[in-house]
């Protein structure tokens, strides 16, 4: 299975509307799976072995989205100043913290991190619209993931 | 057994304990700076958190973010490598309290032979000889101080009890300049250390630098593993080290070592540690016991065939240490360098991008070393980039061996201390061994 044919298969993928390709040649074998757009996982996947200089841009049986991030979200991001669980809202029962659409000021409560049994409650320092919020309730985050996207 | 093990810790001492679990089936999470993303060992990692900014403060040192991570990746334990919180003994009580298993003793045996003067009150009471001195704080009262000094013999030397990386100490070679150093000792540890109690021991002028390697379990286990001499240090910084120490005897080998693994069992040490003493006249004086894994462990493990780190991780575990003292018997002569970031003439840091990279190999070669080709070494954290282990069958056969490896290895883009560590394997008292602490210094002319 040359590079060649492999990239035939890319560009096959990209045109259409084909989510996933998987060809089996022999002994070979390669799937190829479209990009999704939920947001990297805080743990990262594990990257091939440094066996050379630079990591190879596909390997048999490695989906190609193993290499790309998802698309670094548009417009500026609010991101975590620390390492561990975020919440969205003060208790199972309370109202979120924020909303998309909702105006923000900077000091405002955005959400809750948790860590070390402690709840720290994290201040936007930014001011503008909430575009889109990137984590889930309950969802681990580490130091500089984004959180919200703001504009 | 630990299932999960959190690295806190990075560089090459985070890709050892890597290593090790790789090896026992033991999962790994590697926390990280956002300096640090392109570490060897956070890219084969199973798990990687990043827990703050380059500053070691804000991250390797930041116990928050650390046992945080250990929760929210479910991590069974946490291994402190060596340096940052491996001998905080806030941070191994926090980790346990938290829930986790702390790789190391207990913060009450980090808290007491963390406090130098506390360490030597323990080695006496278990026997183990010390350098003669104050055996306590030195006394508030001038007399009292000159009187004490007196009889220590000058010179003496004033050490702060937090002290630790070879800072908070003062020489003094006549009466007429104690008081004095008493005082500026004491406000130098007050500011570093935030512990302004000082003792005093009699100075040892031209000693050498043998430690002694210890491993002790939970179910009242302990032996040695032979020594190591770490003579050559500049600043007190080890700059060579090696196994077994030159001209040590097996009879003097098994009394120091029975003593220290004695001394494990009456402070019920767990895990792996160092005694370090200083050897002069062949006699031996504790000055401060490591309670981690050092740099240098390598060199011990080359001459005993044991896998330090994955004894650490069994003992973590609780298990029952397999290796009988008797078994412990060293075999041949290693020598390690440890390599460096730095010029070699002016000792100044050199970080950056590594654009070609080649190591030495062959029969008897090993290098511990996080760094690849494009690799970028950071400013943000010490210069140490990789340690060239040699083993062979004599101390004469290892160092020509290790001549070997480093004009072999290759490391451009950046600035290493290679070729002061050639210069020392060529330089006739290393070669001859037995050389002092003082001695790479007067011959680098500091």
């Amino acid at each position: 299975m040359d590079v060649r044919k492999i990239k035939k298969l890319i560009e096959l993928i990209e045109s259409s509307d084909i989510a996933e390709l998987e060809i089996v040649e022999g002994e070979e074998s390669v799937r190829i799976s479209r990009n999704s757009s939920t947001p990297a996982p805080v743990y990262t996947a594990p990257a091939a072995p440094i066996a050379t200089a630079s990591p190879p841009a596909i390997t048999a049986n490695a989906p190609v989205a193993a290499e790309a991030v998802a698309d670094a979200p548009a417009g500026e991001t609010i991101d975590a100043p620390m390492v561990g669980t975020y919440y969205s809202a003060s208790s199972p029962t309370s109202k979120v913290f924020v909303e998309v659409g909702q105006k923000i000021a900077i000091g405002d409560t955005l959400c809750i991190i948790e860590a070390m049994k402690m709840l720290n409650q994290i201040e936007s320092d930014k001011a503008g619209t909430i575009k889109e919020i990137l984590v889930e309730n309950e969802q681990p985050v580490e130091f500089g993931q984004p959180l919200f996207v703001i504009e | 057994m630990i299932k999960k093990l959190l690295i806190a810790n990075r560089g090459e001492i985070a890709l050892r304990i890597l290593r090790a679990c790789r090896e026992m089936g033991i999962k790994t999470v590697a926390v990280h700076s956002t300096a640090d993303r392109d570490l060897k060992h956070v890219r084969i990692a199973d798990e990687a958190v990043c827990i703050g900014p380059p500053s070691s403060l804000d991250s390797y040192l930041n116990i928050p973010a650390i046992i945080s991570a250990a929760e929210v990746t479910n991590a069974d334990a946490i291994h402190p490598g060596y340096g940052f919180l491996s001998e905080n003994a806030d941070f191994a009580e926090r980790v346990e309290s938290s829930g986790f298993i702390f790789v190391g003793p207990t913060a009450d045996t980090i808290r007491v032979m963390g406090d130098k003067i506390s360490a030597k009150n323990a080695m006496n009471a278990s026997g183990v000889p010390c350098v003669p001195g104050s055996d306590g704080p030195v006394p508030d009262d001038a007399d009292a101080s000159l009187k004490m000094a007196d009889e220590i013999g000058y010179p003496v030397i004033i050490k702060a009890t937090g002290g630790g990386g070879g800072r908070g100490m003062r020489v003094v070679y006549d009466a007429s300049d104690l008081l004095e150093s008493i005082v500026l000792t004491k406000t130098e540890a007050g500011a570093a250390f935030n512990n302004d109690v000082v003792f005093m021991e009699k100075f040892l002028e031209k000693p050498r630098h043998i430690e002694f390697q210890v491993l002790a379990d939970t179910h009242g286990n302990a032996i040695h593993l032979c020594e190591r001499d770490c003579s050559m240090q500049r600043r007190n910084q080890k700059v060579v080290e090696e196994a077994p120490a030159p001209g040590i005897t097996t009879k003097q080998r098994k009394k120091m070592g029975d003593s220290v693994a004695k001394a494990c069992v009456d402070i019920g040490y767990r895990g792996a540690g160092t005694f370090e003493f200083l050897y002069e006249n062949g006699e031996f004086y504790f000055i401060e016991m490591n309670t981690r894994l050092q740099v240098e462990h390598p060199v011990t493990e080359q001459i005993t065939g044991v896998d330090l780190v994955k004894q650490q991780l069994l003992i973590a575990s609780g298990e029952k240490l397999k290796i009988k003292q008797s078994s412990i018997k060293p075999n041949g002569h290693a020598i390690e360098c440890r390599i460096n970031a730095e010029d070699s003439e002016t000792f100044i840091p050199s970080p950056g991008k590594v654009n070609r990279f080649h190591l030495p190999g062959g029969l008897g070669v090993r290098v511990d070393s996080h760094i690849y080709g494009g690799y970028t070494v950071p400013p943000y954290y010490d210069s140490m980039i990789g340690k060239l282990i040699v083993h062979a069958e004599d101390r004469d056969a290892a160092i020509k061996r290790m001549e070997g490896a480093l004009s072999e290895m290759v490391i451009e883009g950046i600035k290493t201390n290679i070729p002061l560590q050639r210069r020392i394997m060529e330089d006739t008292a290393f070669i001859a061994g037995g050389a002092g602490i003082d001695y790479l210094e007067k011959k680098l002319g500091l």
